[in-house]
């Protein structure tokens, strides 16, 4: 399924945070979205995925306008991963998982074993089926993101969108996460995901979209969009790009310097 | 899986038998606990039983609908709590906290200013405590910048002053011989002058009010996500909200207005019913409805024979509920993030 976004403004009631943003995403494409802290990343996340109202323009799952599909509807083709976070309820992780399944099940009804299954296969795909009986909020940042995943892939989508996956993540569950992410794309799914870290989009991105004041400066495969320019337009800091050789082949890492 | 749930659902049955059976037998006429099962076989079989009449009529006539109305009163508030806590992601939220107890009571209280038969009461009750949380809830969505948990409390607290000092503006323009004192005994929470005919017509809309909940008892766990998360997850967050809100609101503002203010119940009861069944609310629901029932029977049997006169009920839930919250708030929060 492909994601269509054309011209879309949005924001928070009063406060217009961006506009005239139009991307599309095919299935088993992953697209990183760079910008600075605050440059309205988030915003525009839960603007397509329908959580906020679009301000202007228009988002489509297909052939089908996100502003009259259903809410269960938008659940079952998108997928949402938030920032890990701790607010709540000391459920267990299997439980959380197992959420991913409300799109799927009417409103009074609970998850029967099909449901269980499937929240067991997606623990099983991230690999933290260890996890299953753990309580999600005493487990640690990166194993919470890895439980946030894997509920987004039991909702069964086919479109992720990812709001910093990896910020709250050590060097080696970073790495972990890229990796599932790559798995994922290559099973199918279109998948989006925001990063504080350029590096992330040579590794895992198809192409980049860079946000900067609110509108999309940048638009294409990594190579082209994440250059010493770009990067000093949206980070205001000078980082070279270089080359090196890594893993058999080449390729390009972000290299800042200090003024 | 955890075998937690069905320990937690046993003890809670067990401990509200045995608060039945206290509470039949004990008071100013001990009935024996082997007494006890003779009169009710006697009752069910239609045989003889060989014991006083007073015994008979005590059982019947005097505890029995007491009793009843405890569970009921106990096990509504109890359910309320848990949904509100679930619904607000907050443990320390309760029918009391979000005003909807005081928006009762002053409901509850027009209607007996204005001498309206127990129908007139509830209406006026349910409809008082659902503008409480209302007005509650949208303070607390108007109000950016703070911490929205705060947020939601204070609103709680503005709003029960508010609507306390109507309150005491009614009971100023009362009559003081006949309608004062009813609403101030009221007021202090008692299940002393409870009959039968009172607790059927309170029974629906508790039953009313509980079946939602039930029915929605699984996307009430998706509910604590957030609305944002749940809405992400598919879930119809807004029409959730309300049907959860209108029931547990109905339950509560029903039992109020037969009991008069019984604090605590739904602050407490949830808590320790989510200590023992965990957070799930298929299991939360059922047995914070078994432990509400229980404690609250445990209460009113000591309080109408822990003195020569009855303790009003209120009081004695306050006095529980009280370092109870304080606690909570020192040590509690922590534990469930």
């Amino acid at each position: 399924m492909k994601l269509s976004v054309l011209d879309l403004a949005f924001g928070y009631p009063g406060k217009r945070v961006g506009a005239g943003v139009s991307l599309a995403l095919d299935a088993g494409e992953v697209m990183c979205l760079l910008g600075p802290n605050g440059g309205g990343k988030t915003t525009l996340f839960k603007t397509i995925l329908g959580l906020i109202p679009a301000q202007g323009g228009e988002v489509r799952y297909g052939d089908a306008p996100l502003a009259r599909m259903a809410r269960a509807a938008v659940a079952r083709v998108a997928g949402y991963v938030p920032q890990a976070h701790t607010g709540y309820f000391p459920f267990s992780v299997f439980d959380v998982v197992l959420m991913g399944r409300a799109a799927h099940l009417g409103p009074f009804a609970s998850p029967g074993k099909r449901d269980r299954e499937i929240a067991r296969q997606a623990l099983a795909t991230i690999g933290i089926e260890r996890l299953a009986d753990s309580v999600y909020t005493r487990i640690s940042g990166g194993e919470r993101q890895m439980a946030l995943i894997a509920r987004a892939l039991a909702q069964e989508p086919r479109i992720l969108v990812m709001d910093e996956p990896t910020a709250s993540l050590d060097f080696g569950n970073q790495v972990r996460v890229l990796e599932r992410i790559r798995l994922l794309a290559r099973a199918g799914l279109a998948i989006v995901l925001s990063t504080h870290d350029p590096d992330q989009a040579f590794l895992v991105a198809d192409r980049v979209a860079m946000l900067h004041q609110g509108t999309l400066v940048r638009l294409g495969p990594p190579a082209e969009t994440i250059t010493p320019e770009s990067l000093k337009l949206v980070y205001g800091v000078d980082i070279a790009v270089v080359e090196i050789a890594a893993g058999g082949g080449k390729r390009r890492v972000c290299v800042p310097s200090l003024g | 899986m955890n075998r937690r749930p069905l320990l937690a659902v046993t003890a809670a049955v067990l401990l509200l038998l045995a608060a039945v059976i206290a509470a039949f037998a004990i008071g100013r006429y001990p009935i024996a606990p082997g007494d006890l099962v003779a009169l009710a076989w006697a009752k069910l079989t239609g045989g003889a039983h060989g014991l006083p009449p007073t015994a008979e009529t005590v059982l019947f006539q005097i505890r029995g609908p007491r009793v009843v109305a405890a569970l009921m009163v106990g096990a509504a508030l109890a359910a309320a709590g848990a949904a509100y806590q679930n619904l607000f992601r907050n443990p320390l939220v309760s029918p009391d906290i979000l005003g909807v107890s005081a928006g009762a009571a002053l409901g509850a209280a027009l209607g007996i200013f204005l001498s309206l038969d127990l129908w007139w009461i509830q209406g006026l009750a349910f409809a008082w405590g659902l503008g409480a949380v209302a007005a509650v809830y949208l303070i607390g969505q108007a109000v950016k910048g703070h911490d929205p948990i705060l947020v939601l409390i204070l609103a709680g607290v503005v709003i029960g002053a508010l609507l306390g000092s109507v309150l005491a503006l009614l009971k100023y323009l009362a009559d003081p011989y006949n309608q004062l004192p009813a609403i101030t005994f009221w007021l202090l929470g008692s299940l002393a002058a409870t009959n039968l005919a009172d607790i059927a017509t309170t029974l629906a809309p508790v039953l009313l009010g509980l079946i939602p909940l039930w029915l929605l008892r699984w996307r009430m766990n998706l509910m604590a996500l957030g609305d944002e998360e749940a809405k992400a997850l598919g879930v119809n967050v807004v029409r959730v909200r309300l049907t959860v809100i209108a029931a547990a609101t109905l339950m509560t503002a029903a039992v109020v207005s037969i009991s008069g203010i019984v604090g605590w119940i739904g602050l407490l009861v949830p808590h320790f019913a989510r200590l023992l069944a965990g957070p799930n609310f298929a299991r939360l629901l059922p047995v914070s409805v078994l432990l509400g029932a229980a404690f609250l029977l445990l209460v009113d049997t000591l309080a109408r024979t822990m003195a020569r006169i009855e303790v009003p009920l209120g009081v004695l839930t306050a006095f529980i509920g009280t370092p109870f919250f304080i606690w909570l708030l020192a040590a509690a929060r922590r534990s469930w993030q």
